[in-house]
């Protein structure tokens, strides 16, 4: 990406998130709405940060009750048993069955705590004004992008294996409150991610460009 | 800057418009409602965190850590979270994180034990366990102690959860085949169960532990008889072959069976925890209990062979006391053998009542007015054989008025009793006396007469036998008789004709008469007069 690059703010363009229309605001009117499709203009996210944080913080609370309270009770003629995540990945951790034990700590414990920590990152970095790894900082902002769709994986498993094994008396899968947390964490990390507006990490750099070269 | 605006085509502009803005963004509810949550969840996480408690088992076989629960009625109230070796290495110590409000439960007098499946004779319990495997079953106390660190029963308690009923116990010098559950049964229902047997301290027998379920637990009165149900009581008796038992159940394990014998008066139930004798037959749990048994002693010269101790004593056929000691005395001076038996007569059996124990002294005036009253109408104590394919003796008393007078010395201690010889002692005596007038008799004499006799009546049968051949002739003339007889009389027969006719005639002349006599009653005057002309 090319540093210093002059970015549409600075010029006093605008473009539309919805049509992608490119407008500039009535000469000392804030950013008003677009002409094409009437959504309302900005150039960067309104409250982005405050937003991410928001998103983030709450998505860090979630995300403690979803690793220690139970996802799944099973109840079978031996009894009942409720497992957490990190017991589901213990319990499933065996000579032949470990990639599959891999596949749920990957997917329900590290990428969710990747991406909290990810955004917090982000959020810090572009708070302080950071206008190091701007690049790398982009490309980890597109990574946890992309991630954040795959992180339901687990909430649909659970909750399919709860609809289809419903064997009355003999054995019964019921979804326990953790998953309900780590349902909330995925919705939460992708507002988050939403809200934050990738812009944002160069514009300490453009503006510094422009008061160096001013 | 102006410049650059100057190189990019021209752009729209966007409509104005005016926007309120607010310091704080809304999405902040997002994460208090998030803290909200959560902090409630933690905190009804940790409230419904219940005490934890120590437990001590011999051995963790069956048990898990985090797996195992406590279960109380079915209702899980713990699990054990973590299992560990005592110091010392012998035993088990689990930790058990209890469920909330379960404090009540974990007082001194509660108990713990593994559940495992179990399967006795008398019942398959636990059998749930052989899948879930093993849980901690636990029984309330009913204590007001608060105790953390408890010891687990080795065997599980037969009776649990509070079932209502009572415990008694019964005494027995010998455990049979009883066994933790083994089945009591009542009028062959089964009502309760054997719960623990514990030998006593000096060995001299079991105090077996019963629990009898109410209501049943009302039927036992302290006249209450237990007896040992164990498999098949075979009686042989005059009446036939008598087989009891209880129930199948009880043919293969045992069991115990009580039964309360009918009295006028209802006695009140007996209390939890009263003793009871156990006996081994239902037969002798029903014998009279000898309350108050009195000690004699009989003195016999003869062979006492068969006589146990436990012989029964009968008065008349009646068991009023049996056999305590058969001893062998011999008095050196005199070389004379005797055998002093020791007996225990129960004075209720012999018709004296125990209105009232306080009234001793009676009691005792008035057993000692009846013994001595009983000796002088010649009741004497002898040896009988009971059973002729045993062998087998015991100790009879029966009115005896040929029998030597004799008296009770009471100031004896035991109190010697007189008695007379056996009857067995007393058929050898006149068997004897038989032998010896036939060893006495003249048999020489007799064998020759009767050869001479024989003689004489071969003699005569000769002379019979002519008087016999005339007989035939004689009886054969007498045949020819009896049919002539015969003929003359046949139904057919010429006389029975005419004697037929001639009864006829009779019978005519007879009615003449009669005619005759009624005309003449009617008309004397005919006698003179003659008869007068026809009908008027």
């Amino acid at each position: 990406m090319a540093q210093g690059a002059a970015t549409a703010m600075q010029q006093g363009l605008q473009s539309c998130e919805v049509c992608g229309l490119l407008s500039h605001p009535a000469p000392g009117l804030e950013e008003g709405r677009c002409p094409r499709c009437d959504e309302e203009l900005a150039y960067r996210k309104p409250a982005s940060l405050q937003r991410t944080w928001a998103f983030l913080i709450a998505a860090a609370i979630c995300y403690i009750p979803a690793n220690v309270l139970p996802v799944l009770t099973t109840t079978t003629a031996a009894g009942a048993e409720s497992d957490t995540i990190l017991q589901g990945v213990v319990l499933l951790w065996s000579p032949t069955g470990w990639p599959l034990s891999l596949i749920v700590l990957v997917a329900s414990i590290m990428i969710p705590s990747a991406k909290i920590l990810s955004l917090g990152y982000l959020l810090i970095s572009v708070q302080r004004g950071s206008v190091r790894n701007n690049g790398q900082r982009l490309r980890l902002y597109r990574m946890v992008e992309f991630i954040g769709r795959w992180s339901m994986v687990d909430v649909f498993v659970d909750t399919f294996t709860a609809a289809l094994i419903q064997l009355q008396p003999l054995m019964s899968v019921e979804p326990g409150p953790g998953l309900f947390f780590f349902a909330a964490v995925v919705v939460l990390t992708m507002l988050a991610v939403e809200s934050f507006d990738p812009r944002l990490i160069w514009d300490a750099t453009s503006s510094q460009e422009v008061r160096h070269g001013g | 800057m102006a410049d650059e605006r100057t190189s990019v085509p021209p752009v729209p502009e966007s409509r104005a418009v005016a926007r309120r803005k607010t310091p704080i963004s809304v999405v902040w509810v997002i994460p208090i409602i998030a803290a909200v949550v959560g902090g409630w969840v933690a905190i009804s996480r940790i409230e419904s965190e219940g005490p934890k408690i120590h437990i001590v088992f011999a051995s963790a076989e069956g048990l898990e850590a985090g797996k195992t629960k406590i279960e109380y009625k079915g209702v899980e109230v713990g699990t054990i979270t973590t299992i560990r070796l005592t110091e010392d290495h012998q035993r088990v110590i689990a930790i058990a994180q209890m469920t909330p409000k379960t404090e009540p439960f974990l007082v001194d007098d509660t108990e713990f034990w593994v559940v495992r499946p179990r399967i006795s004779g008398a019942n398959v319990s636990g059998l749930g366990t052989l899948i879930s495997g093993a849980y901690i079953g636990v029984e309330i106390g009913a204590s007001k102690e608060p105790k953390r660190d408890f010891v687990a029963l080795e065997t599980p308690p037969v009776i649990t959860g509070g079932a209502p009923g009572r415990f008694f116990l019964l005494r027995t010098p010998d455990l049979g085949s009883l066994d933790t559950g083994t089945p009591v049964f009542f009028r062959r229902l089964q009502v309760g169960q054997v719960a623990s047997y514990l030998l006593n301290k000096n060995g001299q027998g079991f105090e077996v532990k019963i629990f009898v379920r109410a209501p049943y637990d009302q039927y036992v009165n302290p006249d209450t008889r237990f007896w040992q149900a164990s498999g098949i009581d075979m009686q042989l008796s005059a009446n036939g072959l008598s087989v009891q038992t209880q129930s199948l159940l009880s043919i293969l394990i045992g069991g115990i069976a009580f039964e309360t014998p009918a009295t006028e008066t209802v006695l009140p139930a007996a209390g939890a925890n009263t003793s009871f004798d156990l006996f081994d037959t239902r037969a002798q749990a029903f014998q009279p209990a000898s309350r108050h048994p009195q000690t004699y002693e009989l003195i016999f010269n003869e062979s006492v062979r068969g006589l146990a101790p436990g012989a029964p004593v009968e008065f008349r056929g009646i068991p009023v006391g049996e056999v305590a000691d058969v001893r062998a005395q011999i008095d050196v001076k005199t070389a004379e053998f005797t055998a002093p038996v020791t007996i225990h007569l129960d004075p209720q059996r012999l018709g004296i009542k125990v209105v009232d124990t306080s009234a001793g002294v009676n009691l005792e005036t008035m057993r000692r007015k009846l013994i001595d009253s009983l000796i002088s109408h010649g009741v004497r104590a002898q040896l009988r054989t009971g059973s002729l394919l045993t062998g087998a003796v015991y100790v009879a008393f029966d009115v005896f008025p040929d029998s030597p007078p004799a008296t009770v010395d009471w100031s004896r201690k035991p109190v010697r009793l007189p008695t007379i010889p056996g009857q067995l002692e007393a058929t050898e005596a006149s068997i004897e006396n038989v032998i010896k007038k036939i060893n006495q008799m003249p048999l020489q004499r007799i064998g020759d007469n009767l050869a001479k006799s024989l003689g004489d009546l071969d003699l005569t049968l000769v002379t019979a036998r002519g008087t016999l051949s005339s007989a035939q002739g004689t009886l054969v003339s007498a045949q020819g008789t009896l049919t002539n007889a015969g003929n003359l009389t046949g139904p057919n027969s010429a006389q029975l004709q005419q004697l037929d006719a001639t009864l006829q005639e009779v019978s005519r002349a007879a009615r003449s008469v009669r005619v005759l006599a009624d005309y003449l009653e009617r008309h004397p005057e005919s006698l003179i007069r003659g008869k007068q002309g026809g009908p008027k």
